[in-house]
Formats: structure tokens, sequence, C-alpha cells
């Protein structure tokens, strides 16, 4: 290329584009300081991955081959067989998995039950029926709702649906696992409500004008028409919502009544019981340092477990969320 | 086509041509119209009778003893305890979110939507990011106590003040729970920016850099803003990590002042962790201040989120039209 010099003198074209040392420098900074910052979030999920593995890995093997002086506190023998047993308490070295599971299980499906109809209820309405107005008001309410910190409604499960709905309808007796599952409910309902209305929102009006357009009802065209073009969002929003269920601690925490990191095993939602989320916030809760390292660190194994069972939910969630947004 | 033809089964066909020839108000349709608005109308209500329940509960502290509320640590008797430590708690974790989230999130944002080519890096950063924002926040407590309590447990050593579970554990295990928020939220808005707004920079020679600095993040600012808000109130609002991490249930020892910096390296409690605690004193001389601490908590929560999805809302609506 010809060097064309500009009317001041001052280099060719090409160099101006180029532009000058400092701006190459500069960009070269802002790029790298950049993909450091976007690299911490994988750095995150090894940290998060490192520290459950190593200390759940710690965990079985101290159960596989127990040191002496736990042995001699133990009551029993200790090896793979404490983590199937009929009741969680760690400090006598029970460590009874089903108790967990299926405590979480109890509050998660609890949790479903009421937010599941009720999120997707004010859904359908918001997306369909509400006129522009009601939505504009009613919707950043219910965004506003799914910001109430969760240790709020743990306080109000315990205070409030525990003795004035639970213990006077199902006649329980103190906190339940069921007073747990309708405040998590709860707390669900506006994760579900915006995942939904969002996924009938991308439903395209084509459809349903054409559903109109042939005589179709209000009711007949969300039905028949908008619920199954926005199925795979529909799901997401309940598996995305089960695994905030799973995960969700302080409502158990508070509302539950597992008293002292220990619970019996229950299949009954109006005993008292603890899940995984709750085990893990009591024995973190009640360190006084006195307690042996295998027991201490049951937390991690548990936490290794709700890892990886929310992991899956997500990665499946992703999955029908991503499939909504190539339909349309 | 695949998309209209499940309208047109049979099934559809006939219901519609009962429902033209039946005419008049169809009951069931009714029916439906008003279950979908009472199940909105349900989580409204709940809302409400939670916010007056507190309310009531609180007023007599509120009332009656405000200043002591805000400026007493926790004591054995409900009438002297306040809440000093849980705000002082709570306002270093909002300065850690401030500091560390709010920069780490834009940059990561803007690798992501501005720099990052379809690699499988970026696919596995991607899904990293949704991951994390699905992962339980109980969990983002393991790994501030794995790294951040032991860590900080070496550099400061074991005394008194600090065995690890410090302000500067928690702060930044928060800051780490609030990442994923501001990077899909602010994702968006920054996908939302025109093509022709980056090409017209581009045209006049600017530089990658001057192109997101001085046009895509103006732009995308409100949305920004929307999610580093969001992520500010979900991490005041968190209680479980903080638990995991070691901040104190019950009452912290030496007091330092509400900006002191000495704390960074001193136990801490916040908020939620007050309110925690509070919630389990068995004596219902404890009810009002739990509910005006929980009063505190909300109005700092809902503040930043209403202001979040205000925002929103507000540019959304501009644009649109």
């Amino acid at each position: 290329m010809t060097a064309a010099v500009l009317p001041d003198g001052s280099g060719s074209p090409d160099d101006l584009l180029a532009g000058n040392a400092g701006r190459r420098v500069r960009e070269k900074i802002v790029q790298a300081s950049v993909t450091v910052a976007a690299l911490t979030s994988i750095l995150i999920t090894i940290g998060i991955v490192g520290s459950l593995v190593y200390r759940a890995g710690q965990f079985m093997l101290a159960l596989t081959n127990p040191s002496e002086t736990d042995l001699e506190e133990a009551r029993g023998p200790i090896g793979l067989g404490n983590l199937w047993s009929d009741q969680w308490a760690p400090r006598f070295f029970e460590f009874d998995m089903k108790t967990l599971l299926v405590g979480s299980i109890i509050v998660t499906l609890v949790a479903m039950l009421v937010a599941t109809p009720l999120g997707l209820g004010a859904a359908v309405y918001l997306s369909e029926y509400a006129n522009r107005r009601v939505r504009k008001i009613l919707k950043p309410v219910l965004e506003v709702l799914a910001g109430i910190p969760s240790v709020v409604l743990g306080f109000f499960a315990l205070r409030w649906i525990s003795p004035n709905l639970v213990q006077k309808i199902f006649d329980a007796e103190g906190q339940s696992l069921l007073a747990a599952g309708l405040g998590v409910g709860l707390l669900t309902i506006p994760l579900v409500a915006s995942i939904s209305e969002d996924a009938m929102r991308a439903v395209p009006d084509s459809l349903r004008e054409a559903s109109a357009g042939l005589g179709a009802r209000n009711k007949t065209t969300t039905l028949a028409v908008v619920l199954p073009a926005a199925v795979s969002g529909l799901v997401a929003a309940f598996i995305v919502a089960t695994s905030r269920a799973i995960g969700e601690t302080m409502v158990v925490f508070l509302a539950a009544g597992a008293s002292g990191n220990s619970a019996q095993f229950t299949v009954n939602p109006l005993e008292r019981g603890s899940t995984m989320t709750a085990a893990m916030a009591s024995q973190a809760s009640g360190t006084d340092g006195t307690i042996s390292p295998l027991s201490f660190n049951s937390l991690f194994f548990v936490g290794f477990v709700l890892f990886v069972i929310t992991l899956v939910l997500n990665l499946i969630a992703d999955r029908f969320v991503r499939r909504v947004r190539q339909s349309y | 086509m695949a998309v209209i033809e499940p309208i047109l089964n049979r099934k559809t066909r006939q219901r519609v041509e009962a429902q033209i020839e039946s005419g008049g108000i169809n009951l069931a349709n009714e029916i439906f119209k008003w279950s979908l608005l009472a199940s909105l109308l349900f989580s409204l209500l709940v809302l409400g009778v939670l916010v007056y329940d507190v309310v009531t509960d609180s007023w007599p502290v509120f009332a009656d003893r405000l200043d002591v509320f805000l400026a007493n640590p926790t004591r054995t008797s409900a009438e002297e305890s306040g809440v000093f430590q849980g705000l002082r708690g709570t306002f270093w974790i909002g300065v850690f979110v401030i500091i560390l989230t709010f920069p780490l999130g834009i940059a990561a944002t803007v690798y992501l939507e501005e720099y990052a080519n379809d690699t499988w890096l970026t696919r596995l950063i991607n899904v990293n990011i949704r991951n994390l924002a699905g992962v339980p926040s109980v969990v983002y407590g393991i790994l501030g106590f794995t790294i951040f309590v032991s860590l900080l447990d070496g550099v400061l050593g074991d005394s008194e003040l600090s065995r690890g579970n410090t302000t500067t554990a928690g702060g930044l295990t928060l800051a780490i729970l609030a990442l994923p928020v501001v990077i899909i939220t602010s994702s968006e808005a920054i996908r939302a920016v025109p093509d022709s707004l980056r090409e017209a920079a581009y045209g006049v020679g600017a530089t990658k850099w001057e192109v997101i600095k001085s046009h895509i993040l103006p732009y995308a600012a409100p949305g920004i803003l929307t999610g580093t808000l969001l992520s500010l109130a979900r991490a005041l609002g968190e209680a479980a990590p903080l638990i995991l991490v070691g901040a104190v249930q019950g009452k912290l020892g030496p007091r330092t002042g509400f900006f002191g910096l000495s704390q960074l390296g001193e136990k801490f409690t916040a908020m939620p962790i007050v309110i925690t605690d509070l919630a389990k004193q068995p004596g219902a001389e404890w009810q009002p201040i739990t509910a005006a601490a929980i009063v505190i908590l909300l109005v700092v929560v809902l503040t930043f989120n209403a202001a979040a999805v205000l925002l929103r809302n507000r540019f959304e609506g501009k644009r649109e039209g």
C-alpha cells in the first residue's frame, strides 16, 4: 500500500487505524483482565467441588478406617453400615442418609404441591388474562415477593404457619416437616410464576390469534394451545423450583423442629424431622470444638450429596430452558 | 408448521366447535379465570399477612425503644437487646459485594458477551455460571468455610478474637454467592444492545474497549444496575452460608464501632443470623424484637429489590416504545 501522508504530515492511514502504542497496550490489558474475571467463575466451581470432595473423602476414609478414639466413643461398630440406620445423629456416629433424604423429599414434595398450582396459576393469569395495567402492577409485586429472605419465611413458618395452620388443621404437635414444606412452597411460588410466565410469553401471538380465529375461548386457547407450546419452559420452571426447594436451608432449619442436629427417621410429614440442608446448618452451628472430626465431616458428605442432586436437576432444567429459546 | 399442526387435531376442533354452538357465558371459563386470579392473589395475601404480622409485632420496639434496639448488641434480656452488630455485619457484607462482585461480575459479563468466541471454553463458562446460580446457598457456605475460614485462619493465627470466622470470610463468601446473579442479569442487558451501535462506533475508528466503555456499558447501564441491585439484595438476605462460615449466633464478644476496620479480622454476625438466633428464643418477650429485626431486614432487602424491578421495567418500557 502507498503511504499517503495526511495534510498535517503525520503518518499513513494504516498507522492511524492501528492506533498508537498506548491504545494497543490498553486494549491488551482490558482483554486480559476481563478474561481473568470470566475464568474466576470456573475457579469458584473448582473450589466448591474441591472442598466438598476433599472433606467428604476424609469422612468416608474415617468411616471405613475408624480411629481408636472414635471406636471408644461409639456405642457400636463404625463402618459403612452407619450410613443406613434409623436416625441422623452425627454426635453418636449415626449417619442415616435416608432420614435426611426422605426429609428433603417430604419438604420438597409439600413445597411443590403448593408452589406448582399457585405459581402456574399466577403465571397463566398474568400472561393470558391480565390487561396491561393490572399486569404492570401485579408482576412487580410478585417479583418483589421473590426477594423475601428465606430466614423471614422460616420465621413465618415457625411462628404463624405452624401454630395457626398445621397444628390446628392436622392436629400436629409442635413443629413439623409439613410446616417447613409449606414455608418453602411459599418461597418458591414467585420462582415458578416468573419462569412459567416467561415461557408463556415466548409463545408467539400468532398461535393465540389462530386459535381465537377458530372460535376458541380464552380458556381453550390457554389450555390447548399456549400451555402445550410452552411446555418445555414449564418443565424447566418446575425443575428449577424443585432444585431450589431441595437446597432451601433456613425455613427447614427454623421450622422443621429437629433439635441439636439429631432426627429420627420418619415418613410422616406431621412429625419433626430434618433435611440435608438443615442437618448441615445444625452441624455447623453446633461446633463447640469437642466433636470428633468424623462427626463434623459428615456435614461435607451431606453437602456433596446435595450438590450432586441439585447439579443434575440444574443441568436438566438448563436443557429445557435452551429448548424454549430455540423453538421460536 | 410443526407447531401449528397439534392445534388442528381433532380433539381441539371438537372442543372449539362445541364452544361456538353453546354460546353465552361459559361457567367453566369463568371459574377457570377466577381461580387463576385467586392463585395470584393468594401469594399477595400471604405477603400481606406476613408484613402485617411482623409490623404489628414489632411496633412496641419501634415506638418505645428504637435507640436501644439499634445501638445495643444482643443481651440476655429481650428489653435491652439490640441488633447493632447484625446491622454492622450486614453493612460490611454489602461493602464486600459492592467492591468485589460488581466489578468482577461486570468484567466477566463483558468478556462473555463482547470478547469470547464461541469455543468450548466459553460454553463451559456459560453453563458453569448458570449452574452456580442454582447451587444451594448452603453449599457456598462450605466453600467459604474450607477456603476462606481455613485460609484466613492461617493468615491471622488462632487468636482469641479470630479463628478465621471473620467478617472478611463472611463477606468474601457472600460476594461469591452473588456473582452469578450479576453476570446473568447483566448479560441480558448487554445482549440487548443493538449491533448498529457497535458498528457505528467501530466505523469511526474506536477500539473494542472504547466501544464498550462509551457505548455498550452506558446503554446497558440500567440493566446492569438491576443485576447489581438484585445480587446485593440476595447477598444481604442470606443466612445459611453465614452459618457454615461460622457467623456468631447469640452474644458477640468485644465491640468495634460500626465502621471500624479492625472488625475485618474479628468474629461477626449479620441481620439474617441475628433473626435466626432471636426466632429460636423460646420466650414470648423475644417476639417483638425478632419482628423488629425482620422489619429492618425486609426494608433493606426489598428496597434494593423493588428498585431493581422498577428500574428494569421503566427502561424496558421506554425502549419498546
